[in-house]
């Protein structure tokens, strides 16, 4: 290759990268320093940090066209571009809302901050891999700061307990992945995603298959499809509710990153095979996650498999295996990433020192105790519902629009039905909150105007999103094709 | 005037934010607000009126902006003989209902008039869009200031009967947007018209034709989908059961008119006998339910059922009259008579659910047997509520006439039968809203509350004068109503009876 030799110049497109691991270690010693009484500090400093990352990120690693740097290891393109961007965004807007959560429980350190900017960053190693390798990086780098995130309140019994199930069961998919990589490499004898594109070819060998069957399990963990889903409920109630909101949103980029790069882009080739794989997966995993959030009493664990239900969403995008499909999936996942923001921004502003606001009964009569919460949080489950004139409705509308262009008649009428269930359950929410009378005994919500302001400029965006969907739809179009 | 429609769809949605925004403390303010953002709806809704066409199936009054340009879907707005009507009885009804819950109203009154107001925008934008998309918009957007207004302010069993209105409506509404995903995808944009004029085989229609069944059955709503509407007419406060009875139903008719007819017409007429059958069912078994009911709204929301088979049954008696006699000639005389009859059930139901709001402020009770000789203190309401049951029961010189009589005549001109089955409910609709009317006001004055009640106010007054008289000009002079929608009605027989199927 004629492109090995570095210069300053040509590895502008990883900037965001780069500044990253500076930012993780500036902030790691600047923690140490500042000592036990000024953490507020390394919260506003990685805000800050945050800020700075996207400005350089839209300074400097703009690419005009697909870019590959490192030997074919990285790539930069307009995808990986306004992922980083959107990563920058969401975890800053997930930080803002978690402070006053963690400085309550006591778990406001300088290492919380740190572990959720090393997970951006395997976030970003993910969404700019081109090869099986740096997919491999990404993915650890991401899982093992999450599994620290869980257990980040070590007094908790119940954090301990999730972060273990989460860490067995995250390992294991990890092998997984690692193991169908090994077989497709020995097949194939490239890691390069790109050149691997053009050496499989439908019908594949049985090896190929087999091989893909391991990677589509590993993404479906990753993604929490049915059914390897079962660590998901019990991450997300289990872990501290900032940590759940982090699980919630950013990783989502990731996986429909790995996703899109490893199965649509690498294995291209044999979409034929995965897709069918994907549609079994997702229609188990729209039944169940519908079906079964409807008896939960918790909230946060209600969400859990409103997102199972949501990932079959996603995972039914790619079944359509059509740029198309993928555009269908991309917009559903940013939706579903900033509704899910605002939800978990809810409960975390409803939950005080001493509290835990995750029980569906601690929002009886929130409408009362706080309006504008309650309008925020009826906002956000009419769109994770998909009800006009909320956003949510136009992502449901585009995965059905790309799977009746592929002509999957009977996923169209499932789908369908299932976010008829889904519907009952969000409603639910939205009844103990309107229609039911206040319960004694729950403290009034925070009031801390910035993080107001921030959720109410989330819930607004959810609603002008969804009068006016055109630019977001374009744009997701445009970094598809 | 250009823009017209955008302004009537947003000019009540802007005064519902306006009325949120001036909160529960300046909700004297905010009454004001209310009626006169709907009173200029009114208003404006009349130089639509007088600047329509008649003589033309066209759309008038036509806007488009491009909405989403990737989907080739247009803000796209127009009015034609059919939506017109309802887009006029929609603004005429809403003052009604704001100026009924003045004082009525004390639990969030803001809110309360901020709902309605944004429900009259929704439902005149569900009623004028011409884009696919935009009029799945209104009609899903609309479910969300119901589902509040039966749930805050509605009865004791509220939430039961809001979720299941919610998600009944919800279904069908799912499997609607699917087929028009579908027609998108095969037609290139979302314009109604461009759907209309899409060729589909025989079994394309099918699917979609059964997918609108599931939206406006649900809706309108037909046997055997009709169970949500006893319960959410129940527990809705009165206003909302007005909207829900005046409006909302006349969606699911519209929607027949609109989609199910042009655009599969061929599967309308393959199942016609299936919609003929459910309808009268509708109009004879429901007669019968509606006899036996204890509860006044309870009634009445059966006997919408029962005139809702109506519209459902002139629209689709065009097919029996086809195949039938070989003649299109006064074919479309069916739903000449399904227009006529919503409009009409529009403002008699209203009417009626407003008269038993009257009651039940001053009673608290909806229950038939706590009433009797409510002439003896309520002479002035009584002549009211008097002239809606009549007009309920069909009687000529009122609007209920009009449309039964049209639809039995092209039932008759069907099959015997038809007609034989439909008029039943000249007997049924009769026994029951006059055996109503005997338990409630005639007789003796039948306990102390009764006896403690007073005549309408200046306010109730009003009102009820409003409806009775408009009941009783569209009773004597339909004509400028037939002719706004008859050459949109004859477009649509002829759309109805081509075939669609590609050769």
């Amino acid at each position: 290759m004629s492109d090995t030799i570095l210069t300053w110049q040509s590895l502008s497109p990883a900037i965001p990268e780069m500044y990253l691991v500076a930012a993780i270690c500036a902030i790691l010693l600047i923690d140490v320093f500042a000592g036990e009484g000024r953490r507020g500090l390394t919260s506003t400093l990685t805000l800050l940090a945050l800020v700075v990352g996207a400005a350089l990120t839209v300074e400097y690693a703009r690419v005009p066209q697909p870019t590959v740097l490192f030997d074919g290891m990285y790539i930069a393109d307009d995808l990986g571009y306004v992922l980083k961007l959107t990563g920058f965004l969401f975890v800053a807007v997930g930080l803002l809302y978690s402070r006053s959560y963690l400085e309550d429980r006591g778990i406001l350190r300088g290492e919380y901050y740190v572990l959720a900017l090393t997970a951006l960053l395997g976030i970003f190693v993910l969404v700019s891999a081109n090869s099986l390798l740096t997919v491999y990086l990404g993915v650890e780098l991401l899982a093992l700061s999450v599994y620290a995130l869980v257990a980040f309140d070590r007094d908790s019994g119940i954090s301990a307990e999730s972060a273990m199930k989460y860490f067995v069961l995250g390992a294991l998919a990890s092998g997984a992945l690692l193991y169908g990589m090994s077989m497709i490499y020995g097949l194939t004898g490239t890691l390069d995603l790109q050149e691997l594109a053009t050496r499989l070819h439908s019908p594949s060998s049985l090896g190929v298959t087999i091989g893909l069957v391991f990677i589509v399990v590993a993404v479906a963990f990753k993604l929490g499809a049915v059914p390897f889903h079962m660590w998901l409920p019990d991450v997300y109630q289990g872990a501290p509710t900032s940590v759940t909101l982090f699980i919630g949103t950013v990783p989502k980029i990731a996986y429909f990153a790995l996703t899109l790069r490893l199965l649509a882009h690498g294995l291209g080739g044999t979409v034929a095979e995965w897709s069918q794989m994907l549609s079994v997966l997702a229609v188990l995993t729209l039944v169940v996650g519908n079906v079964v959030a409807i008896v939960q009493t918790n909230l946060k664990r209600m969400l859990a498999y409103s997102t199972i239900a949501n990932v079959g969403f996603i995972v039914l995008g790619f079944v359509a295996g059509t740029p198309d499909g993928y555009t269908a999936a991309l917009y559903y996942t940013l939706v579903y990433i900033l509704v899910v923001l605002g939800s978990f921004g809810v409960i975390l502003l409803a939950s005080r020192k001493g509290f835990e606001a995750d029980e569906l009964d601690h929002y009886k009569g929130l409408y009362k105790r706080d309006p504008l919460l309650a309008l925020a949080m009826m906002m956000l489950m009419f769109s994770t519902a998909g009800v006009p004139p909320f956003v949510g409705f136009w992502a449901k509308l585009r995965i059905f629009q790309a799977l009746w262009e592929t002509g999957h008649f009977w996923l169209v009428v499932i789908a369908a039905g299932m976010s008829v269930i889904g519907a009952f359950y969000y409603l639910r929410v939205i009844k103990l909150m309107y229609f039911d009378a206040p319960e004694s005994g729950v403290p009034n919500a925070l009031q801390s105007m910035g993080v107001r302001v921030a959720l109410g400029i989330n819930a607004a965006a959810v609603l002008i999103l969804g009068v006016l969907p055109g630019p977001l739809l374009d744009l997701c179009g445009r970094l598809i094709h | 005037m250009h823009g017209l429609l955008s302004i009537l769809i947003w000019l009540p949605i802007a005064a519902g934010v306006l009325v949120l925004l001036l909160g529960e403390r300046n909700i004297a303010a905010g009454r004001w607000v209310s009626l006169l953002a709907a009173l200029a709806t009114l208003v404006l809704s009349i130089p639509l009126l007088t600047g329509f066409q008649t003589g033309t199936a066209a759309m008038q009054f036509p806007e488009s902006v491009v909405w989403i340009e990737r989907f080739k879907a247009y803000y796209a707005l127009g009015v034609d003989g059919i939506s017109l009507p309802l887009i006029v009885l929609t603004a005429f009804i809403t003052i009604p209902v704001i100026i009924a819950a003045w004082t009525v109203i004390t639990v969030r009154p803001a809110q309360y008039f901020a709902a309605f107001l944004i429900m009259e925008g929704l439902m005149i934008g569900v009623f004028s869009a011409t884009d696919a998309l935009l009029f799945y918009f209104f009609w899903e957007a609309m479910l969300i200031p119901m589902f509040l207004i039966i749930g805050i302010w509605g009865g004791p069993r509220r939430v039961y009967a809001t979720i299941k209105f919610f998600l009944y409506t919800f279904l069908g509404s799912v499997f609607m947007l699917a087929a028009l995903i579908y027609m998108y995808v095969k037609a290139g944009d979302y314009s109604i018209a461009s759907f209309q004029a899409l060729p589909l085989t025989l079994s394309e229609q099918r699917w979609i034709f059964i997918a609108f069944l599931l939206a406006f059955a649900v809706k309108v709503p037909m046997w055997p989908v009709h169970t949500w509407l006893p319960d959410a007419h129940v527990e809705a406060p009165t206003g909302g059961s007005v909207i829900l009875a005046a409006i909302m139903l006349k969606m699911g008719g519209y929607g027949f008119l609109r989609f199910s007819l042009p655009i599969a017409p061929d599967a309308s007429r393959e199942l016609d006998l299936l919609i003929i059958s459910l309808s009268l069912i509708a109009v004879v078994y429901i007669g019968f339910v509606a006899l036996v009911q204890q509860d006044m709204k309870k009634l009445i929301a059966y006997s919408s059922i029962a005139h809702m088979g109506f519209v459902t049954l002139g629209a689709f008696i065009v097919y029996e009259i086809v195949r039938n006699t070989g003649a299109v000639q006064g074919a479309g005389m069916g739903m000449d008579g399904a227009m006529v009859q919503m409009i009409s059930h529009g403002l008699v139901s209203g009417a009626l659910f407003l008269c038993v709001g009257v009651l039940y402020d001053r009673v608290h009770s909806r229950q038939i047997a706590d009433y009797g000789g409510v002439i003896n203190t309520m002479p002035i309401f009584a002549a009211f509520m008097v002239l809606f049951a009549l007009a309920n029961t069909g009687l000529p010189g009122t609007s209920g006439f009009v449309g039964e009589f049209l639809v039995i005549i092209a039932s008759f001109k069907a099959s015997f039968w038809y007609s034989l089955l439909a008029a039943t409910t000249l007997v049924l609709g009769a026994a029951y809203t006059l055996w109503l009317v005997k338990r409630v006001i005639f007789g003796p004055v039948g306990n102390s509350h009764v006896a403690e009640l007073t005549d309408l106010n200046g306010r109730e007054f009003v009102v009820l004068a409003a409806l009775a008289l408009a009941v009783l000009w569209l009773g004597v002079y339909p004509a400028p109503l037939l002719k706004i929608m008859q050459p949109s009605i004859h477009h649509l027989v002829d759309q109805a009876i081509a075939t669609k199927i590609p050769l």
